[in-house]
C-alpha cells in the first residue's frame, strides 16, 4: 500500500465528508430562502381557494385527487379499466378509505 | 486501517464496480426519500391556505353543480366565518393534448375576455401576454381570449395548469348556469370547530359532501407515502437489488478472500482481528457509496430537477410543472438511509469473514 494512495483515499473521504456536512448547511441556507416563495404560493392557494397541487394534470381525478371520490376512476361503470400511469400510481385520498365508498 | 485499505486495493476493480453499484442503489433511495419527503413537506406547507372546507353537491353518487342557494343555507352556521362559491371545471385542449384547469377567481381584476394563464399553459400552448388564445365554449363556438398576464413560473407547482378569466367567460366556455357554482369554500376561523361543523352542514344539507383541510392535506401524505404506488416502484426495485447483492456478498466469499483469511489465520491472526478487518474493509465501502450516493441524489433532486423521477410522475401528462423543491432533508431521513443501507452491508460482509475465519486454517486454504 503506497502513500499516494492511502492519502487519496483520506481526501476521498475528507472531500465526501465536507460536501455531506455542505449539504445540510446549504439546505438550511435554501430553506430559509424559499420563505417568500413559499408565502408566494401559500397566498395564491388562500386567494384562489385552491386545493390540490397541479402535479398530474392527465385525468381530472388525477389532477385534484383531494376533490374525488371512489367513483371517478371507473369514470362511467365499474369495469371500466383504469388507463393513466398516474391514476396507478396515486392511491385514494385517505378520508375515503377511512369512510368507505363515499 | 492502513491494513483494510491494502485489502480493498488488492482487488480495486472488482471493489470499484461493487461501490459503483452501491452507489447507485444509495442513490435511488435516497432520492425517492428526498423527494417524496420534500414534496410532501411543501404540500402541507402550501395547502395551508386551502380552504378549511370544501363542499360538494353529489347527485346520484357523482359530483353535481352546486346551487348558489347552499350558502344562504349554511351561513348561519355558528363559526363559519364566509362562505363563497367556486367556480372552476376542466377544459381540454385538443390542439396541444392537454388538460387545463378552469378558474374564476371572486375578484378577477383583468375584465371579461381576458384571461392570466400558468406557466405550464404557455409553455404548451406557446402564448405569452397579449397573444390570443382561443377557447372553445361548450356549445362548440370559439371566442378568442386575450392572454392579460402570466402567473409566476415561482408558483408553477398549484398553477403550471391554471387559466383564470371572469365570472362571465367562464360560464361562457363552461355552460354553468346561472345561480350554479362548482362547489363552495367554507372558511372557519377556528380550526378545532372544523369537524362539528361539518357535521352540521351534512345535517342540514345531506346531498353534499364536505372535504376539510385536513383531509387535503392528508391526500398529499398518502400520495407520497412509501406504501404509495410512486415511492414503492422505484422503492422496491432498488430495496431488491440491495437485497440480491448483500445476499451473495453474505453467502459466500470467493476462494481468494477464503484463502487470505486462511493465510492470516496461519500467521498466528484471532478470529476477532480477522472479522475486525472486515469490518472495516465494509465500513470503508459501505461508507463510500453511502456518501457518494446520499450527495449526489441531493444534487439530483435539489438542483437538477429530479430529471430521473420526473418521467415516473409525468405519466402522459402534456403539461407538466417546472418546480424547484426546497430541501426539507433532516437526521431522521439520513439514520433510515444508513440503517438500509450500511447496517445491512457490514452485517453481510462480517458473517461470511466470521465463518471462515472459524474453520481450520489448513481446510480454509485448500478450499
Amino acid at each position: 500500500m503506497s502513500e499516494a494512495r492511502f492519502r487519496a483515499v483520506v481526501v476521498f473521504f475528507i472531500v465526501n465528508g465536507l460536501l455531506f456536512i455542505m449539504m445540510f448547511i446549504h439546505a438550511a441556507y435554501q430553506r430559509n430562502a424559499a420563505r417568500p416563495r413559499l408565502a408566494v404560493k401559500m397566498e395564491m392557494v388562500r386567494t384562489l381557494g385552491l386545493t390540490d397541487l397541479s402535479l398530474f394534470t392527465e385525468a381530472r381525478y388525477t389532477r385534484h385527487p383531494s376533490m374525488t371520490d371512489l367513483n371517478t376512476p371507473f369514470q362511467d361503470y365499474p369495469m371500466s379499466l383504469e388507463h393513466f400511469p398516474s391514476g396507478a400510481l396515486v392511491l385514494p385520498p385517505p378520508h375515503l378509505v377511512d369512510r368507505g365508498l363515499d | 486501517m492502513l491494513l483494510t485499505l491494502n485489502f480493498i486495493f488488492r482487488r480495486k476493480w472488482k471493489n470499484a464496480s461493487l461501490v459503483f453499484v452501491y452507489t447507485l442503489i444509495v442513490f435511488l433511495l435516497a432520492s425517492v426519500i428526498f423527494f417524496a419527503h420534500a414534496i410532501k413537506r411543501e404540500a402541507s406547507i402550501i395547502l395551508e391556505g386551502a380552504p378549511e372546507i370544501v363542499l360538494q353537491k353529489v347527485v346520484a353518487g357523482r359530483h353535481d353543480l352546486m346551487p348558489v342557494s347552499y350558502i344562504s343555507k349554511i351561513s348561519s352556521i355558528a363559526g363559519i366565518d364566509s362562505v363563497r362559491g367556486r367556480l372552476w371545471g376542466y377544459y381540454f385542449d385538443r390542439n396541444f393534448g392537454a388538460n387545463y384547469t378552469l378558474m374564476a377567481p371572486e375578484e378577477y381584476e383583468h375584465g371579461d375576455g381576458n384571461i392570466v394563464i400558468g406557466a405550464g399553459v404557455s409553455r404548451v400552448s406557446v402564448a405569452s401576454e397579449d397573444n390570443l388564445f382561443p377557447l372553445v365554449t361548450y356549445d362548440g363556438n370559439v371566442i378568442p381570449m386575450n392572454v392579460q398576464k402570466l402567473l409566476s413560473s415561482e408558483s408553477e407547482l398549484v398553477s403550471a395548469d391554471l387559466i383564470l378569466m371572469s365570472e362571465a367567460d367562464f360560464r361562457r366556455v363552461s355552460g354553468v348556469p346561472q345561480g350554479y357554482v362548482t362547489d363552495l369554500a367554507v372558511r372557519v376561523s377556528n380550526s378545532t370547530e372544523i369537524p362539528t361543523i361539518a357535521r352540521k352542514i351534512t345535517k342540514l344539507l345531506p346531498d353534499t359532501r364536505p372535504i376539510t383541510r385536513n383531509e387535503i392535506l392528508r391526500t398529499y401524505d398518502a400520495v407520497f407515502n412509501w406504501r404509495a404506488g410512486i415511492a414503492l416502484l422505484i422503492l422496491s426495485g432498488a430495496v431488491v437489488s440491495f437485497m440480491i447483492f448483500a445476499w451473495d456478498k453474505a453467502t459466500g466469499l470467493s476462494a481468494e478472500e477464503k484463502k487470505e483469511i486462511g493465510v492470516l489465520k496461519a500467521t498466528g491472526w484471532e478470529t476477532s482481528d480477522v472479522i475486525l478487518l472486515k469490518f472495516w474493509e465494509g465500513t470503508v465501502l459501505s461508507l463510500s457509496a453511502f456518501l457518494a450516493g446520499v450527495v449526489l441524489a441531493y444534487i439530483h433532486v435539489f438542483w437538477g430537477l429530479s430529471v430521473f423521477l420526473a418521467p415516473v410522475l409525468k405519466g402522459w401528462s402534456v403539461l407538466y410543472p417546472e418546480f424547484r423543491l426546497v430541501p426539507f432533508i433532516d437526521a431522521y431521513q439520513i439514520a433510515a438511509l444508513f440503517f438500509l443501507t450500511v447496517i445491512p452491508y457490514i452485517s453481510a460482509t462480517i458473517i461470511p469473514a466470521w465463518r471462515a475465519a472459524n474453520t481450520d486454517p489448513d481446510a480454509v486454504m485448500r478450499g
